[in-house]
């Protein structure tokens, strides 16, 4: 970030996904709060042993000052999220469709669109991007590496607007991923739950070989 | 960080993985009778406990585990019996209490449950379920055990069963009290949940580095004290083996972890592990504990300091593995693991 103001990111949801995120963008410098649909209060010891530093707040104060806002809800409880609270956000969907884990949803049985279109559609005012999805918040908590480190592992990202596109890229990039672009969208099916690259730590080059891409 | 509890506690659980003899399945009703004299060996290698959690598949046809362990209980004396664990969310709490506050009647007191999801969601269409009402079963049902563990009659109303109305529920545990664990798997909600209602916490670390687990121990000490609860023990819950040298429990294991986790892959999500995957989770910063006695025992005597617990339960036998070698293990566990364990802890505490 280089002296410049650090980026504010808002997160929704404080399980085991909001507090791994909140606590890696608190560690890479980033001003983070965090918020449910409930009391901030409720949260308030949850966030300061396992994301120290992050700012549990309200969900409509949260997402007021986020340049990111970052939805780590479970899917089935998209649907309770108000769209209007994210009008002129750029909002990250890390969320997925996958029956076998959190059950069959309606909204989401369709195979002509990815997910993060469906939420996309909902959130008409926002501009979504797909990313941090395809590993587990278990994997993103421990494969998280410097830039350059060998070990270093890539998260794909996808949207439809590149500006949104690109604030997202430096933020997977400075919480300790390589980001790789992979499209729209409607590319982010490869990050889906029936693709090859979820759940595997891989490399740049090997995300890249994995998808048939060429690393951007 | 241990000292308000006496000594470590060491255990084993199953799943009622199903066994192979001479590289075929054996029947249902054979694994779960295997099950029944691994747990008599238990108690006569002196281990402490030994819990078998719910299953309810060609894998792990383990759904009822606890008569099972009342078949245990009636064979045994001293080893305390329990779930790992009771699927809570998918079960009415009222009979799980029953059955284990029965259990506890039967083993003279030494019934023990440890309330979770597990990594098993077959129950929910089974029964009837939507996984999506998880949070809200699983909360509402914890509740509802609460107060049916402290004993009188019971009042208690919410969406995911009927109202109680003062009603009595029996039978009465006869001395002391039922323990009770929540099994958390990576959720802080879990975490809280345990420390709110004055239950134990058994921190299930099936994969990565077990040292993640640590500020759920920080976490979880902090909720007690700000919900004005006792402090209680943490333990931790990791699959593994146990054979006389690292090599052959390696090689014993390796083939029925990748295959159960290749078929489970596509409905939970794992990769197909690899045998660097395999080495990592096996040395000293992964989750599974698989090794010679020494291997496993410093394993679990630098894991329970950090993550400040003062009970291990090994998760041991995977399907595809043999009663000679699971029984093996259960051998090797209590005459090896835990006195070598126990002289490694006492020696760090006096260090």
């Amino acid at each position: 970030m280089n002296g410049e103001v650090p980026l504010r990111i808002a997160v929704l949801g404080a399980g085991h996904v909001g507090t791994v995120i909140a606590r890696l963008a608190g560690q890479a410098g980033y001003s983070v709060s965090v918020a449910t649909s409930g009391d901030p209060e409720e949260i308030a010891l949850t966030i300061q042993v396992l994301a120290p530093g992050a700012e549990p707040r309200k969900a409509a104060d949260a997402v007021a000052g986020a340049d990111i806002v970052i939805v780590a809800i479970p899917l089935h409880e998209f649907k309770r999220l108000d769209p209007d609270l994210l009008t002129g956000k750029v909002v990250v969907d890390m969320m997925n469709y996958w029956p076998a884990v959190n059950g069959y949803l309606e909204s989401f049985a369709r195979k002509d669109l990815t997910s993060s279109e469906i939420v996309a559609r909902r959130l008409a005012g926002s501009r979504v991007v797909k990313t941090l999805n395809h590993l587990g918040y278990h994997q993103l908590d421990e494969e998280s590496r410097p830039a350059a480190d060998p070990e270093r592992r890539a998260l794909g990202v996808a949207g439809d607007d590149p500006a949104a596109v690109e604030l997202v890229a430096g933020f997977v990039e400075r919480i300790g991923f390589d980001a790789v672009r992979i499209g729209d969208l409607h590319a982010g099916r490869l990050l889906e739950p029936d693709g090859f690259v979820f759940g595997r730590p891989l490399n740049r080059a090997e995300f890249a070989r994995a998808l048939g891409i060429l690393a951007a | 960080m241990t000292s308000q509890f006496s000594s470590p506690v060491f255990g084993l659980d199953t799943f009622g993985d199903l066994n192979h003899e001479q590289g075929r399945p054996a029947s249902h009703a054979q694994t779960i009778r295997n099950v029944v004299e691994q747990g008599v060996l238990a108690e006569e290698v002196r281990v402490d406990f030994f819990g078998i959690g719910e299953h309810h598949t060609e894998d792990f046809p383990m759904p009822a585990g606890d008569v099972v362990l009342a078949a245990i209980a009636a064979r045994t004396s001293r080893i305390r019996v329990g779930s790992a664990v009771t699927v809570l969310s998918s079960d009415d709490p009222v009979r799980v209490f029953q059955r284990f506050s029965t259990l506890h009647a039967l083993s003279n007191g030494r019934a023990e449950v440890i309330l979770g999801r597990g990594s098993s969601i077959e129950s929910f269409p089974l029964f009837g379920f939507d996984l999506a009402d998880y949070e809200q079963l699983f909360e509402e049902k914890t509740e509802l055990f609460a107060e049916l563990v402290k004993r009188g009659p019971v009042t208690w109303s919410g969406h995911t069963r009927a109202a109680l109305n003062g009603q009595d529920i029996v039978p009465h545990i006869e001395l002391g009290t039922l323990p009770v664990w929540i099994g958390v798997g990576g959720s802080p909600y879990s975490v809280i949940r345990a420390a709110r209602h004055g239950f134990s916490l058994m921190l299930a670390i099936i994969g990565g580095s077990p040292a993640r687990f640590a500020p759920f121990s920080e976490l979880f000490r902090q909720a007690l004290a700000k919900f004005g609860q006792e402090p209680r023990p943490i333990g931790v819950h990791s699959p593994g083996h146990v054979a006389e040298t690292d090599e052959q429990a390696r090689d014993e294991f390796w083939p029925a972890y990748r295959d159960i986790i290749t078929r489970l892959g596509p409905s939970r999500g794992f990769p197909v592990p690899t045998p660097d995957f395999y080495e990592r989770e096996v040395g000293p910063r992964g989750a599974l504990y698989v090794g010679s006695p020494e291997t496993v025992a410093r394993k679990i005597a630098e894991n329970l300091p950090v993550l400040g617990a003062n009970r291990f339960d090994l998760k041991f036998g995977m399907p595809g593995m043999s009663q000679t070698s699971l029984m093996k293990n259960v051998e090797l566990y209590g005459t090896r693991v835990i006195p070598r364990v126990r002289e490694l802890l006492g020696a760090a505490s006096l260090a």
